[in-house]
């Protein structure tokens, strides 16, 4: 491996205050009961901001906001509120650098993914949008498509601003106002994001930002006056959720979990699936939904791909986020670290062979190496829970037959990924796994215009495109 | 044949063979396992119980790689067939007391969603524009096996069952009215519908929903039919734990003569995008 003299993006672009109010009407405040919470990073466990903690009366708050201002925001011509979806995106393109470091600096993720990937999607998912707000009538949902009301929406820590741009762009395309609750270890974009909504004079109370934890989630989606609530998250909070909105009439779409498989066929060209195994699943250290978790290769070429697997895994660079040549970054949480740990030591004790790089990992912050487990069978629990780290699990098969078998042998069914060289397979292949996305020859590539959501217990709706808006029309 | 036949009273010399109604599964008609039977309008009709829901459910899921991987054309002909049925059977739909015009309209139900079999995927789907050299198409996808709990018309029964089936997606219904739920599973059973695509139930729908909203290889969940709101409240959170797409009863309850419109399907589809790079 060459050395990489380090190449850091400069923390200084982004200015980060002591403490966070929630934003709430338009300006920023305290929770009532001055609750706080500390967001580090987790890169080097410094604490980098103090953040409200939202209790039932500031969600109250929030919710009464986003109801008042969305008589007048759903009056508006769609045509105005594209301009206001319009201007976010461009000032979104003019702060991205901040913004980029800003996300790696709370979240752990390399400077290069968050940079070159999360940002210009950001961007792009409110161009998208925006373009939508003025032509609803053409998308097939009806004539006069009309907007719900209040959506209330809880996200992620693994992308925490595309998250964001997820959930919020098509439901002010659309005409519906929003209280967002980020997830507790990484509000700072999210913060951001209501600085930016300032700078484009959205009117107050379109988009109310509060920042908690699970209970702070549990509040909002449970408000009596919220009347439509999207989740990305786990499944077992999704299930929760279900079953808090079940009899209340409100509208819900889910983006779970996933366990995906990804399918390598004997004649795969090797280097360049090794490439999409090596995305699938170290891409954002793993902390991906649709991740390539459970890597299914055709007996016959195992022993080759996994030998050049192995050489490729050993030029990853682990390290300080912020360097440019980093590949992996820092886990984003000490919990979840201990749960990708955990679950390693399963995957040994359970008798699957464990095998890292040799790779120094920074003494501070939460770290893990890059990690692949071989002779891993469908019992094995590292080939049953969604781990959400760096962490591959490897099984083999011998006919197509067997490989679908075992990509869908799980009860989620987000995403999955092919590799081979004849389209026939492919497409035969792809018409039988039961994923919301396949990925063929490629991996965990994204668009706003290319519907994204899972089958089975990897929830249900469709984000992205025009699948996208009907979560948020009546 | 139904007992009030003035046919037969004018000719009281032949006994009149009566009808044995039971249940509908895996393209069969058994008796229920329990052996219970329940009086409906005079007759002995079979009251399902959780094994026939089971078996439902079995007998759907076994017919349903074959019925979603079937081509669009071909459930099209099938639904048409459907429709042709029920034409020639109009008689006896009339003497279970569905009015003319309804059967007319549930005929004609059947014919508007035989033609969306290979529309449907045009409508709900397509090339997405991504940026990027890459091919990336959208295309819908049948949920899988879905419960439906059928309102009590034959009408209603139609425009929960027709919607369901003719993406592919294979269906156990708990039927409201069960002379004319079973009268419409002899017009499928002579329809070319394979079996296992349609079962029908009957009974008491309040005792078998339930384990079918919770059953771990049920899809989706339509509670069209369910009367009461904390039932239906009580059907969704049982749903919540696989995590079953649930179609809600509609408030203030629907109409069926109106344009059904996309929903009925589109709430029972998944959407499966698939990339791919372009290059040489």
């Amino acid at each position: 491996m060459f050395e990489y003299a380090p190449a850091p993006e400069s923390r200084s672009v982004v200015e980060i205050a002591s403490s966070y109010g929630l934003f709430i009407d338009g300006s920023f405040e305290a929770a009532k009961d001055g609750n706080v919470f500390k967001t580090v990073n987790p890169a080097s466990e410094e604490v980098l901001a103090e953040v409200a903690a939202a209790g039932p009366e500031d969600v109250d708050r929030a919710v009464a906001a986003a109801r008042r201002a969305f008589g007048p925001w759903s009056a508006l011509p769609g045509s105005e509120r594209a301009k206001y979806l319009f201007r976010i995106a461009r000032i979104i393109q003019e702060r991205s650098r901040e913004l980029a470091v800003l996300e790696s600096l709370d979240n752990g993720k390399p400077i290069k993914e968050s940079r070159d990937v999360d940002l210009p999607l950001v961007a792009a998912h409110f161009f998208y949008y925006a373009g939508w707000a003025d032509k609803l009538a053409y998308a097939g949902f009806g004539p006069d498509p009309r907007p719900l009301g209040v959506a209330g929406q809880v996200i992620p820590w693994n992308f925490p601003l595309l998250m964001l741009a997820w959930k919020i762009a098509p439901a002010l395309a659309t005409g519906n106002t929003v209280v967002l609750k980020p997830a507790e270890t990484t509000p700072l974009s999210a913060l951001f994001f209501a600085d930016v909504c300032r700078q484009a004079e959205l009117p107050p109370g379109v988009v109310n930002i509060v920042t908690g934890a699970g209970d702070t989630g549990a509040y909002l989606v449970q408000h009596p006056d919220v009347n439509k609530v999207a989740f990305t998250g786990s499944t077992d909070v999704g299930r929760e959720i279900a079953r808090a909105v079940a009899g209340t009439g409100k509208r819900l779409t889910l983006e779970l979990g996933g366990k995906a498989a990804n399918i390598v066929f004997d004649d795969a060209p090797i280097d360049q699936a090794v490439e999409g195994i090596v995305n699938g699943i170290f891409f954002n250290q793993g902390h991906v939904c649709c991740a390539g978790s459970r890597l299914l290769v055709q007996e016959s070429v195992a022993e080759e791909l996994l030998a050049s697997l192995k050489r490729r895994m050993a030029t990853l660079r682990v390290g300080d986020p912020l360097d440019k040549n980093t590949d992996i970054g820092a886990i984003n949480s000490a919990a979840q670290l201990a749960r990708i740990t955990e679950l390693s030591e399963i995957g040994a004790s359970e008798g699957a062979e464990r095998w890292s790089p040799a790779c120094e990992l920074p003494e501070r912050g939460f770290w893990f190496a890059p990690t692949i487990f071989t002779g891993v069978t469908q019992a094995h629990r590292i080939a049953r829970e969604e781990i959400f780290g760096p962490v591959l699990s490897v099984l083999t098969f011998r006919t197509p037959a067997e490989a679908i078998e075992k990509a869908n042998n799980t009860p989620y069914g987000l995403s999955a990924g092919i590799w081979s060289e004849k389209g026939s397979r492919i497409l035969s292949v792809a018409d039988q796994l039961r994923a919301g996305v396949v990925w063929a020859n490629t991996f965990n590539k994204f668009d706003p215009t290319s519907p994204f959501g899972g089958y089975k217990e990897s929830g249900y709706g469709r984000e992205g495109g025009r699948h996208g808006l009907e979560a948020y029309l009546a | 044949m139904p007992k009030s036949s003035k046919v037969l009273e004018a000719a009281p010399a032949r006994l009149t063979v009566r009808k044995t109604y039971k249940l509908f599964i895996g393209g069969k008609f058994p008796r229920s396992e329990s052996g219970r039977t329940l009086v409906v309008n005079g007759d002995n009709v079979a009251l399902a119980s959780r094994k026939d829901a089971r078996d439902a459910v079995l007998a759907a899921r076994a017919a349903s790689a074959k019925w979603a991987g079937a081509t669009a054309y071909n459930r099209g002909q099938v639904l048409y067939r459907v429709a042709e049925m029920v034409e020639a059977r109009r008689a006896e739909f009339v003497a279970l007391g569905v009015a003319p015009t309804e059967v007319d309209a549930a005929v004609d139900r059947w014919v508007w969603y035989a033609g969306w079999s290979d529309k449907i995927a045009q409508v709900a789907g397509g090339a997405n524009p991504v940026a990027g050299p890459f091919f990336n198409i959208s295309a819908p996808e049948p949920t899988g096996v879905v419960a439906v709990v059928a309102p009590p018309s034959l009408l209603g029964l139609v425009s929960v069952v027709a919607p369901a089936v003719v993406t592919g997606n294979t269906v156990v219904v708990l039927a409201a009215d069960p002379q004319i739920a079973i009268t419409l599973a002899e017009v499928l059973a002579t329809s070319d519908v394979p079996g296992g695509v349609v079962n029908i139930l009957t009974g008491r729908y309040a005792e078998t929903a339930p384990w079918l909203a919770s059953h771990a290889d049920v899809n989706a969940l339509d509670l069209t039919g369910v009367e009461h709101p904390e039932l239906a409240a009580e059907l969704e959170r049982a749903a919540a734990g696989t995590l079953k797409r649930v179609l809600r009863p509609p408030a203030g309850g629907i109409d069926f003569t109106a344009d059904p419109g996309l929903r009925p399907m589109t709430a029972l589809l998944e959407t499966k995008t698939v990339w791919h790079p372009k290059g040489y």
